[in-house]
């Protein structure tokens, strides 16, 4: 997956966000609305398409969406 | 390595009774409305039921008990009772004391608590199980259950909204030449600040600290007293653990996940079991759900589901169930079991 598609692919995952308004120097903390909740539907979103379980010290270490998407390709190499 | 197999065992019946009071997610007013809505498409609970300040867990499960007996008629019968909680009656002597002489069963009839919470009910099927599968004992009751609700705090966001109360009851009966049933047992203590009501019993007893309120974070505030839940902690447990331990399981009993009829799960979040569900690559329609009406009801969440869902697959024929629980302790197990024409009803305590 690319980091745009894989942009995209999380956009869709938060339902409530309008389409478009996420790239991948979005600092998703910052996403209207964040809570605790939204953190979870990251790391299902990467054990789902990974098979990687992000650890809360993993997010800790990241921002953006390309943070998330650059710890995951780590992972996966 | 605690994954084993037990011979000549049945389940005869299941009753779940849940309190009448329901409690509605979007009447948590503490977090906004978008909030709401997010919790309920990641938990999936819609609502749950809450117990009154006079109703104890072990009341839930006598009922539960009092009506399987009344089906079955087999009171004199009861060689074992086992009443798996977190939510005891009293610091002692154990409930499953009280519920012996409550529900009127023999003196000669074994009756011990055990203290595990989201793996209880499996756990006390391998227990129960190991006892009966001799032949020495012919028929126990397992008493499964929780009250959650009176361990969390209104103002903390991460766990009240989460909690449903239910007691339930099982009967089990040697059955020679029973199919086998499989178990896969696990734990892992160093997981214990996950999911802990820190004061209260002898490591901490309360003491002036117990009543001070600490704000954990925005939208948590909870003394010690009350039940702490790290989530991610426990999302990333049950993401890592769950499904090698059934995989260990299916491999074990040489089961293809295709000759499962129904996975029921621990009812704990709705995002943990579907992730679950498509790491094992299982069809929606054989995971069950009762989460969006009950919420986490903890131990009794695996037989409320069953009961609530299940009621006429389970009397008509003959099912291969694989039941999961997995949660507080860690602590998390499996069984893959055949049972045939089981009794279930879901009730209201009032």
């Amino acid at each position: 997956m690319t980091l745009e598609a894989f942009t995209k692919a999380l956009e869709e995952e938060f339902e409530e966000i309008t389409p478009g308004t996420i790239s991948p120097d979005s600092n998703y903390r910052e996403i209207e609305g964040w809570s605790s909740m939204h953190a979870l539907i990251v790391i299902a979103f990467v054990d789902n398409h990974y098979d990687i379980i992000l650890s809360a010290a993993d997010l800790k270490q990241t921002s953006t969406i390309k943070d998330l998407y650059n710890i995951v390709q780590q992972r996966v190499g | 390595m605690a994954i084993h197999q037990i011979h000549n065992i049945s389940i005869d019946g299941i009753v779940t009774c849940v309190p009448s009071s329901i409690v509605k997610t979007v009447d948590y007013d503490l977090i906004s409305k978008e909030e709401q809505n997010l919790f309920t498409k990641t938990t999936g609970i819609i609502e749950r039921r809450v117990a009154s300040s006079e109703i104890a867990c072990s009341d839930l499960c006598y009922k539960a008990a009092q009506k399987l007996l009344e089906e079955f008629n087999c009171k004199e019968e009861i060689d074992i009772l086992i009443f798996v909680s977190q939510s005891p009656d009293y610091f002692l002597p154990a409930t499953s004391v009280i519920l012996q002489d409550k529900l009127d069963l023999s003196n000669s009839c074994m009756a011990f608590d055990v203290n595990l919470g989201c793996s209880g009910y499996v756990y006390g099927l391998s227990i129960i199980g190991n006892m009966l599968q001799s032949g020495q004992f012919k028929k126990a009751l397992l008493m499964v259950g929780d009250k959650s609700t009176t361990s969390t705090a209104y103002t903390d966001k991460s766990s009240y909204p989460l909690f449903g109360d239910a007691g339930t009851a099982t009967l089990l009966s040697y059955k020679e030449n029973a199919t086998p049933w499989y178990f896969n047992l696990q734990s892992d203590g160093s997981g214990k600040n996950a999911i802990i009501i820190e004061h209260g019993h002898s490591r901490y007893p309360y003491n002036s600290d117990s009543d001070v309120i600490f704000e954990i974070d925005k939208g948590i505030k909870r003394t010690k007293k009350h039940l702490a839940l790290d989530g991610m902690e426990i999302f990333n447990f049950a993401l890592r653990e769950a499904a090698p331990n059934i995989k260990k399981l299916l491999e074990y009993s040489s089961t293809n996940i295709d000759d499962v009829d129904y996975f029921v799960f621990h009812q704990a979040n709705k995002l943990i079991n579907e992730s679950l569900r498509k790491k094992l690559k299982i069809n929606i329609d054989k995971v069950p759900y009762s989460i969006d009406l009950f919420g986490n009801t903890s131990s009794a969440s695996i037989p409320l589901t069953i009961c609530h869902q299940l009621k006429n697959e389970l009397i008509s024929q003959k099912q291969k169930l694989l039941l999961s629980g997995f949660g507080v302790g860690f602590s998390w197990g499996s069984v893959i079991c055949e049972v045939e024409n089981v009794y279930t009803k879901l009730m209201n305590y009032d």
